[in-house]
C-alpha cells in the first residue's frame, strides 16, 4: 500500500509548482488530442483511392499556337498515334482533365430534370474508349465505350449530341438511392448534354481533391465519349509496367517529330501529381506532427527540471527517511506516486479542455467532432510520459544515501 | 545600481547552466513556433495593398437569379453571389463609367515566341485588363508607362511586360518599342514593370485551384481588355456558366456565363455610397429590360472584405496557428515552473541579503533582472528557430507554388516581427516569472537564517 500522506503533504508545500506541471499537462493533452486527430484524417484523406493507375500513368499538358491551333482536332489524333508507337507506352488518350489535376470542369446531373433537388454536383471527364484502359479504371457494370460512341469536342460551346455516358458508382447511388441507374438518360443541367449512362466506373476520383463539398462530391464523376480537340488539352500515357522513365523520356521527342507549333506546358507522373495534391494536407500534417513531438519533449523537461528541483530540496527528509527504514524502492514510488497524482490532476482539466478545444474547431473550421479513443491514447500517453520524465529525479532521490540525514547541511 | 543587479542574474544563471539553457529552450522554441505560424498567417492574410485598401472595391450583381442550382464550371458559394462579372456587366460598368478609375480583367495566357526562332515558344500567364489596372493598384514601371485609355478604346496591340518576361526575352534592356510576338500574333512594347505582385493576389483570387499558395504571384504579361477580346486571348481564369450557350465565342460573351474580375476605386464614402446605388439602379434597369426577373442584389466590397470574404486563409493556417499559440502557452508554464524551482532554492541567499538590508522592492529589481534576461536571450533564440522554421516552412511550401514570390512572402520576417518575438518573449518571461519572484520577495530572513 503507498502511503499517500507524505505525498500530499509535500505536494501541498509545492501547490504553485504542481499546479503548474498540472496546468501544462492539461493543455498538452488537449493539444496532442486535437493535433494527432487531425494528423490522423489529413494522413487518411492523403491516401484516399483515385481509381486509377498511378504508378504507370503519366500526363502531358499541350497548349498549340498559331495556326496550329485551328487544326487542332488533327494534330491531336496524330499525336496520340506517335504516343501509342512508343515500345514503352501501353496506351495514351486525350482529356479535358484527369484525377489531380487540380481543375476540371464541375456541373450538375439528375436523372430527373424536372426536380431541382434532384441535382447532384459532379466532374466531367471527356475521353474516348481508350480512356478507361490508359487511367486503368475498373467497370462495376455495363460496358465501355465503343468506337461509334465517340464523337469530337471542339469547345463547349459546340457541343455534338452524345448517345452514352460512364458514372461512377458513388455518383449513381447519389442519383439513384434505390434502383438501378444502368440504361437510364442522366441530364448535365448546365450543359446541353443528355444521354443513357451505359457503364458504372467503380471508383474515379474528382480531378480537385481539395474541391468544396468534400467527401460528399470526391467520387462524383461522369466520363462523356468526346475526344477532345481543342487547342489547349492533355494526353494521359499509360506506360507498360517498368517503363514510365522511358516513356516519359520518348514522349516530347515523339510529340515534337508531330509538330513544332506547340507549348508543352508540363509533363509529370500521376504519382508526383498526388504528392502535389495532397501537398497541403501532408505539410499541416508534418507540422503538427514537429509540434506534438516538441511539446512532449518540453513538458518532459519541465517535469524532470521541477521534480529534480524537489529533490534537492528535501534530500534531508529523503536522508531522513532512508535512515528510519524506507527502501530505495519506498523513496523512489513516492516521486512516482507524486507525479501521478499530479498528471491525474491534469488529465482531468485536460480532457474538458481538449473537448472544449475541439467543439470549438468542429465550429469555426467545420472539422470532425473528436473521437473519444484519441482522448484514451493521449491520456495513457500523458501518463506515461509523466512516469519517464520522473524517473531520473526519482532515481536521484533514491540515491540519497541515509547518512545525510546526520549531516548538518 | 542596475549593473549590479546584472552582474548578480549573471552569475546566478551561470551557476545552474542546465535549468538556464532549459528555460531559454523552452522559452525559445515556444516564441519560434509561434513565430513561424504568425509570419506565414500574415504573409497570407497581410494587407496586400495597405495604402489602398480601403478604396479599391470589387462590385458584384447577382445575375444567376434564385432559381439556378448550379453552374458549369464549379458549385454555387453559400450565399448564391457569383464571385465575377459577365461580359455584358463589365462592358457597361466599364461604359458607365461611375467611379473615379475602374478596370475590367481576366486572366489569361499566351504563347511568347522566343527571340531566338529555334527555342520553342514558351507559354505564360497574362492579364488582358484597362490602362487604370496600373494606376489604380500602383503598379511600379521600369521602363516605358501603361498604355492610354485611348489605346483601350482602339484596341492597340500593346503589351507590357513583367520584369522577369524582359529579361528573358530582351536582356533586361529598355525594350519599349520594341515588337513581342504572341500567339503569332505582333504587340509592341508599352512598359515594363518592375518586380510586382502584391500577396495575395487580391484581384484574382479564382484561379487558386483550392491552394492557398496559388494566390501568390502576378502574371508576366499583359494587354488591353479590348485588344485581347478582339483577338480572342483564351479565357484561362474562372468561369461559371449557369447554362453553357451553344454557337460561339460571341455566344459565350453574350452569355450569363461570369468570368470577368472588376475592381472600381472609390476615394471617399460619399462616392462609395453613390457607387451602391449606382450598382442598384443598374441591376434594377437589367430587370427593366427583362433580363433578370429578381430584386436587385448587389454588393461593394473593398479589399479586406473581399480577402475575408474569399477565405483567403486557409483553415490549416488557422489551426496551426492556433496550435502554436496553445504550444507557447505550455511554454510559458514550463519556463514558470522552472524560474519557481530556479527562484525558491535562491532562498537562502535572498536572505541573507535582506538581512544585510536589502529591501524586498531591491530582491524584486534584482528578479525581475534575471527573468528579463533570460526573456531577451530565450527572444533571440526564438527569432534564430522562427528563421529556421519559416525556411522549412518554405521548402515545403515552395514546390507547391513554384513561384519566387512565395519564398520572399514567406522568408520575410520583418522588423515589426522582430520587435514583436523580443517583446513578447521578454514580457511572456515576466509574466511567469512574477510569481517566483514574489514569492522570493516573501522569504523570511531571519528563519531562513535559522535554518542555515
Amino acid at each position: 500500500m503507498i502511503a499517500l500522506r507524505p505525498i500530499l503533504s509535500s505536494l501541498s508545500r509545492n501547490k504553485v509548482g504542481a499546479a503548474l506541471i498540472a496546468l501544462q499537462m492539461a493543455v498538452t493533452l488537449a493539444i496532442l488530442c486535437n493535433a494527432v486527430y487531425i494528423i490522423q484524417q489529413r494522413m487518411a484523406r492523403a491516401a484516399r483511392p483515385s481509381g486509377i493507375d498511378e504508378a504507370d500513368d503519366f500526363a502531358i499538358a499541350n497548349q498549340w499556337i498559331g495556326t496550329a491551333a485551328a487544326d487542332a482536332g488533327a494534330l491531336i489524333q496524330a499525336d496520340v498515334a506517335a504516343l501509342r508507337a512508343i515500345p514503352a507506352v501501353a496506351d495514351a488518350y486525350i482529356t479535358n482533365s484527369f484525377p489531380f489535376d487540380g481543375g476540371g470542369a464541375t456541373t450538375q446531373i439528375t436523372l430527373h430534370p424536372d426536380q431541382p433537388r434532384s441535382r447532384r454536383t459532379t466532374t466531367v471527364y471527356l475521353g474516348d474508349q481508350h480512356a478507361m484502359d490508359t487511367l486503368g479504371f475498373r467497370l462495376s457494370a455495363g460496358r465501355n465505350f465503343n468506337a461509334s460512341d465517340i464523337r469530337d469536342f471542339r469547345s463547349p460551346l459546340k457541343l455534338p449530341p452524345i448517345n452514352g455516358m460512364l458514372v461512377t458508382r458513388a455518383l449513381a447511388e447519389q442519383l439513384a438511392p434505390a434502383g438501378k441507374v444502368l440504361g437510364r438518360v442522366a441530364t448535365l443541367v448546365s450543359l446541353p448534354v443528355s444521354a443513357p449512362i451505359v457503364g458504372v466506373i467503380d471508383t474515379l476520383q474528382a480531378p480537385n481533391v481539395n474541391a468544396p463539398g468534400g467527401n460528399a462530391v470526391a467520387y462524383n464523376s461522369v466520363v462523356l465519349p468526346y475526344r477532345v480537340g481543342t487547342p489547349g488539352a492533355a494526353y494521359v500515357v499509360r506506360a507498360k509496367p517498368g517503363g514510365l522513365a522511358q516513356a516519359m523520356k520518348a514522349a516530347p521527342a515523339a510529340l515534337a517529330r508531330v509538330s513544332r507549333q506547340r507549348v508543352i506546358t508540363d509533363e509529370f507522373s500521376l504519382a508526383e501529381e498526388r504528392r502535389a495534391a495532397y501537398s497541403g494536407d501532408r505539410t499541416l500534417a508534418l507540422m503538427l506532427t514537429l509540434v506534438c513531438l516538441i511539446l512532449l519533449a518540453v513538458t518532459a523537461f519541465g517535469i524532470v527540471g521541477l521534480t529534480s528541483y524537489w529533490v534537492s530540496q528535501r534530500r534531508r527528509q529523503i536522508g531522513i527517511r532512508r535512515a528510519l527504514g524506507a527502501t530505495r524502492g519506498a523513496i523512489m514510488q513516492h516521486f512516482q506516486t507524486e507525479n501521478l497524482l499530479i498528471t491525474a490532476g491534469g488529465i482531468v482539466v485536460g480532457v474538458v479542455l481538449a473537448v472544449a478545444g475541439n467543439l470549438w474547431i468542429v465550429k469555426s473550421f467545420a472539422m470532425g467532432r473528436l473521437p473519444y479513443e484519441y482522448l484514451l491514447v493521449g491520456v495513457v500517453a500523458l501518463l506515461v510520459l509523466g512516469q519517464l520524465a520522473a524517473l531520473w529525479p526519482a532515481l536521484r532521490a533514491a540515491s540519497v544515501p541515509p547518512a545525510v540525514a546526520t549531516r548538518n547541511v | 545600481m542596475f549593473g549590479y543587479y546584472f552582474g548578480l542574474a549573471l552569475r546566478s544563471l551561470r551557476r545552474n547552466v542546465v535549468l538556464t539553457a532549459l528555460m531559454v529552450i523552452t522559452i525559445g522554441v515556444g516564441i519560434g513556433a509561434s513565430m513561424t505560424t504568425l509570419s506565414i498567417f500574415r504573409a497570407m492574410s497581410g494587407d496586400p495593398i495597405p495604402q489602398k485598401s480601403r478604396q479599391l472595391f470589387v462590385p458584384q450583381i447577382d445575375n444567376f437569379g434564385p432559381t439556378v442550382t448550379g453552374a458549369f464550371g464549379g458549385a454555387l458559394p453559400a450565399d448564391r453571389m457569383p464571385r465575377y462579372l459577365t461580359y455584358t456587366d463589365a462592358v457597361a460598368l466599364m461604359r458607365a463609367h461611375a467611379a473615379e478609375r475602374q478596370a475590367a480583367m481576366y486572366r489569361t495566357s499566351a504563347a511568347v515566341a522566343s527571340p531566338n526562332s529555334a527555342a520553342l515558344p514558351v507559354l505564360e500567364s497574362g492579364r488582358a485588363t484597362y490602362t487604370a489596372f496600373f494606376t489604380m493598384f500602383d503598379v511600379p514601371f521600369e521602363y516605358g508607362a501603361p498604355w492610354s485609355a485611348a489605346d483601350d478604346a482602339a484596341r492597340a496591340p500593346l503589351v507590357v511586360l513583367s520584369r522577369k518576361l524582359n529579361d528573358r526575352l530582351f536582356g533586361g534592356a529598355n525594350s519599349v518599342g520594341r515588337i513581342v510576338t504572341l500567339n503569332d500574333e505582333e504587340y509592341r512594347v508599352a512598359g515594363v514593370i518592375q518586380d510586382w505582385g502584391p500577396v495575395p493576389r487580391f484581384y484574382d483570387l479564382g484561379a487558386g485551384g483550392g491552394s492557398t499558395f496559388a494566390y501568390f504571384g502576378a502574371e508576366q504579361i499583359f494587354v488591353p481588355f479590348t485588344t485581347a477580346i478582339a483577338r480572342h486571348l483564351s479565357q484561362a481564369g474562372d468561369l461559371r456558366c449557369p447554362k453553357v450557350p451553344q454557337g460561339g465565342e460571341d455566344a459565350l460573351l453574350h452569355s450569363e456565363c461570369i468570368m470577368f474580375q472588376m475592381w472600381v476605386e472609390l476615394p471617399n464614402l460619399a462616392s462609395v455610397r453613390a457607387y451602391r446605388t449606382f450598382l442598384t439602379n443598374y441591376a434594377a434597369e437589367q430587370r427593366r429590360l427583362g433580363r433578370f426577373n429578381w430584386a436587385p442584389r448587389i454588393a461593394l466590397r473593398d479589399v479586406r472584405q473581399w480577402l475575408a470574404y474569399q477565405h483567403v486563409v486557409s483553415n490549416d493556417v488557422s489551426v496551426l496557428m492556433l496550435v502554436s499559440f496553445a504550444f507557447l502557452l505550455v511554454c510559458l508554464l514550463n519556463g514558470g515552473g522552472l524560474m519557481l524551482a530556479k527562484f525558491m532554492s535562491r532562498s537562502p541567499q535572498v536572505s541573507v541579503r535582506r538581512a544585510l538590508g536589502a529591501d524586498s522592492r531591491a530582491i524584486f529589481t534584482q528578479c525581475l533582472v534575471e527573468t528579463g534576461m533570460i526573456g531577451l536571450v530565450a527572444g533571440v533564440v526564438g527569432i534564430a528557430l522562427s528563421i529556421v522554421g519559416l525556411l522549412i516552412a518554405q521548402g515545403m511550401f515552395i514546390r507547391s507554388a513554384g513561384n519566387s514570390r512565395t519564398l520572399a512572402a514567406l522568408t520575410h520576417l520583418n522588423g515589426g516581427d522582430v520587435v514583436i518575438a523580443v517583446v513578447l518573449s521578454v514580457a511572456a518571461t515576466l509574466l511567469a516569472g512574477l510569481y517566483p519572484t514574489w514569492r522570493a520577495t516573501r522569504v523570511q530572513p531571519a528563519w531562513q537564517l535559522k535554518v542555515q
